[in-house]
């Protein structure tokens, strides 16, 4: 891996763990738990433009373990890592497809995280119920992921950082 | 915007996550009903069923970890808890069939459950 590329890695991820400290700081959960803006899915979405699927996987899956271990603990990891991959997963077809804007990418990337948490609390917790939470979580996964979404292609559009 | 290129696809793949999630969640408001009782559970165990029509105040779990549940006027909600976000006493009061309370940190939920109107007691 060359040294600038390395660099941009360890930039991203402090960039991520910083946004999830930030977050955990602003309770937004009133009515529904679990309900919060997703401020780390920008430096993801950034690597995911700018370095690739590789680079986002790596970047969102160490966040969410070095968030757990500094500013959480075992459950947290469980669904932060549920909730990651998910995302992930959905937003690398969104943006492999080409038929998607980085803003549409951002939004289905939040509303699959918040299925992701949803389904691991489900059998955590081994209660079905909870699957009423996320018809309310998808209405605020689709205002956040937007919100998120324009940030990111804003940055990725202004910021040279990372370009070849 | 000049910032993104806006592809019809977004629009659709946004209204269609909004549609379904509120469709979903309009048949979910329209269609409940009261509970009859909070049923308590701690790590995945039931500690406690507390009926809804009588006001009552338990504390749930132990150690470090407890959530102090308060039903009253047939609502139950959290009060109190150990935990750090607090997000079980942002939750509110539950009264419907099927609602829940989550403490994620301290793994209780409360599942409001049967539905209401029923006897108080049977003496047989």
């Amino acid at each position: 891996m060359k040294t600038e590329r390395l660099a941009l890695y360890g930039l991203l991820t402090s960039l991520a763990l910083i946004l999830s400290y930030l977050e955990s700081l602003l309770p937004l959960s009133f009515a529904v738990p679990g309900v919060k803006l997703g401020l780390p899915n920008i430096a993801v979405l950034f690597a995911l433009y700018r370095l690739g699927g590789r680079g986002a996987c790596t970047i969102s899956l160490v966040r969410v373990l070095l968030a757990s271990i500094l500013f959480g603990n075992l459950f947290s990891l469980a669904y932060g890592a549920a909730g990651a991959s998910l995302s992930l997963l959905v937003m690398l077809l969104l943006k492999k497809s080409g038929k998607f804007s980085v803003a549409a990418v951002s939004v289905a990337g939040g509303v699959a995280h918040n299925a992701g948490q949803i389904i691991v609390a489900i059998f955590v917790l081994e209660t079905r119920g909870l699957i009423y939470y996320l018809p309310p979580l998808c209405v605020s996964g689709v205002a956040a992921g937007l919100l998120i979404g324009l940030s990111a292609a804003l940055l990725i559009k202004r910021a040279d950082i990372g370009k070849k | 915007m000049g910032f993104i290129r806006t592809h019809k696809n977004d629009i659709l793949l946004i209204f269609a996550l909004l549609i379904l999630a509120l469709g979903t969640w309009g048949l979910m408001l329209s269609s409940r009903k009261d509970g009859g009782e909070a049923v308590v559970t701690v790590d995945g165990a039931e500690t406690a069923r507390l009926p809804l029509s009588r006001d009552a105040v338990i504390i749930a779990g132990g150690g470090e970890h407890t959530n102090t549940v308060v039903v009253e006027n047939g609502e139950v909600y959290v009060s109190e808890a150990s935990c750090p976000d607090h997000v079980c006493i942002r939750q509110g009061p539950a009264r419907y069939d099927g609602q829940t309370i989550v403490c994620l940190p301290n793994r209780l939920v409360i599942t409001v459950s049967g539905t209401g109107g029923g006897p108080d007691a049977v003496v047989q």
